[in-house]
């Protein structure tokens, strides 16, 4: 196989950036800012780095194959994909793109871990009356919350 | 023969009591899938038993890298027998009721938060950075336990009585801790682990506000429990071994 070129990296970098979260499809991995970094490395086989969120989250692995396929589809051979933890993944890193698709789809974003505190809006009613169920989810990375307004559950992205 | 047999440098010694710790807590909280007085806390103790289970991952991948040679992460989990775990007694002992879980998983919290601090200084680069994740995970699951410890410990009468009961029986095993054998001196002495002492005020200090909000007071100071450190474990650990390295010592090497 030829070393990538700036056009294939290119492609490689856009099969990475689309490669869905398993368990919220409609965020993708980029927009979750788990990806750090795609290049060819100095032996032209593509690495990519990603930085997983939870320590014990299941969906790493699947993550990781997903990102090995959607490579070798985009036609630049089969990727190192590294899973790099430091500096730790935050929540921090989701980009506005991926906040507004978590709303969207019912769950409530993250606020900028510097303001935990401030109030959890409702992502179906936009009411700042809410309190919290369950600090866990269904998912590690999410907690359960309850609308006093419109009295509908919603799921809400830890900060972290 | 399933059992490995490892040369413990104090670097690989230090990292098997860590993972082990985790590992074993994790286990311990599992056990609770499907059996939590309530839905939201059968997820809550899973999610923390996960959390716990990806740093014991991470842990037992960079022991099997400075041990060097073959072993991998599942050999580490599934094939020592109970001497040679070095987990902190206080995570090998049996579930007990919610309460009992509760506080442990609250000394617990207590400790390893300000630990996983500090750690993120530590020479050894892999090990600052598995600290970095686990602080923020372990942070979270304080908030948890304590918040728990507050409700049971200023809840009913039998949710107090069984909180106090907990404190109890689990304050001696809170010595383990802190101590610093050869193997501790040999970390803090090469900058890889913090020294203990300094991790004692915070400890104190965060247990203090969360019995002081109880309307409970912390144990007075007693004898302590001690020999995890060493491979010498309460008779609680063999039996869970038994369970969870069952698969793996009845067919080696199987794969999903």
């Amino acid at each position: 196989m030829t070393t990538p070129g700036p056009e294939e990296l290119e492609r490689a970098i856009a099969a990475v950036s689309a490669v869905p979260d398993p368990e919220i499809p409609f965020v993708s991995i980029a927009d979750l800012g788990m990806v750090r970094g795609v290049r060819v490395a100095p032996d032209g086989v593509v690495e990519v780095d990603l930085s997983p969120t939870y320590s014990g989250c299941p969906a790493t692995p699947v993550i990781a194959g997903e990102v090995a396929r959607a490579v070798e589809a985009a036609g630049c051979g089969n990727p190192r994909v590294n899973l790099v933890l430091s500096p730790a993944w935050t929540t921090d890193w989701i980009t506005p793109e991926g906040r507004r698709a978590l709303a969207c789809n019912g769950i409530a974003p993250p606020q900028p871990c510097r303001a935990r505190e401030d109030a959890v809006v409702c992502p179906r009613c936009g009411s700042e009356a809410t309190e919290v169920i369950s600090v866990f989810g269904s998912t590690p990375c999410k907690s359960l919350w309850r609308c006093r307004s419109c009295r509908e559950p919603f799921e809400r992205f830890k900060c972290l | 023969m399933t059992t490995i047999q490892l040369e413990e440098t104090p670097h690989l010694a230090y990292l098997l009591r860590l993972a082990d710790s985790a590992l074993i807590n994790a286990h311990r909280l599992s056990e609770w899938c499907g059996h939590a007085p309530m839905l939201e806390e059968d997820l809550a103790l899973t999610n923390v038993a996960l959390d716990l289970l990806g740093q014991a991952r991470l842990l037992y991948e960079h022991a099997a890298a400075v041990d060097g040679n073959e072993w991998r992460e599942d050999d580490l989990a599934y094939r020592r027998d109970a001497p040679q775990f070095r987990n902190l007694l206080i995570t090998e002992l049996p579930r007990g009721d919610f309460a009992f879980t509760i506080v442990r998983q609250a000394l617990l919290s207590a400790f390893f938060h300000p630990f996983w601090q500090r750690a993120q200084g530590s020479t050894d680069r892999a090990l600052a950075a598995i600290a970095g994740k686990a602080e923020k995970e372990v942070a979270y699951h304080l908030r948890h336990s304590g918040a728990w410890l507050v409700r049971l410990g200023d809840g009913t009468e039998e949710s107090r009585r069984r909180t106090v009961d907990a404190l109890d029986a689990l304050w001696s095993y809170t010595g383990e801790l802190f101590e610093v054998d050869p193997v501790g001196e040999a970390m803090i002495e090469a900058g890889i682990g913090p020294d203990p002492e300094t991790i004692r005020p915070v400890f104190e200090q965060t247990i203090d506000r969360l019995v002081d909000e109880a309307g409970l007071a912390r144990p007075p100071g007693t004898w302590m429990q001690s020999g995890g450190l060493r491979g010498v474990h309460t008779e609680h650990l063999g039996h869970l071994l038994a369970v969870m390295q069952h698969l793996q010592r009845a067919y080696p090497g199987a794969v999903w």
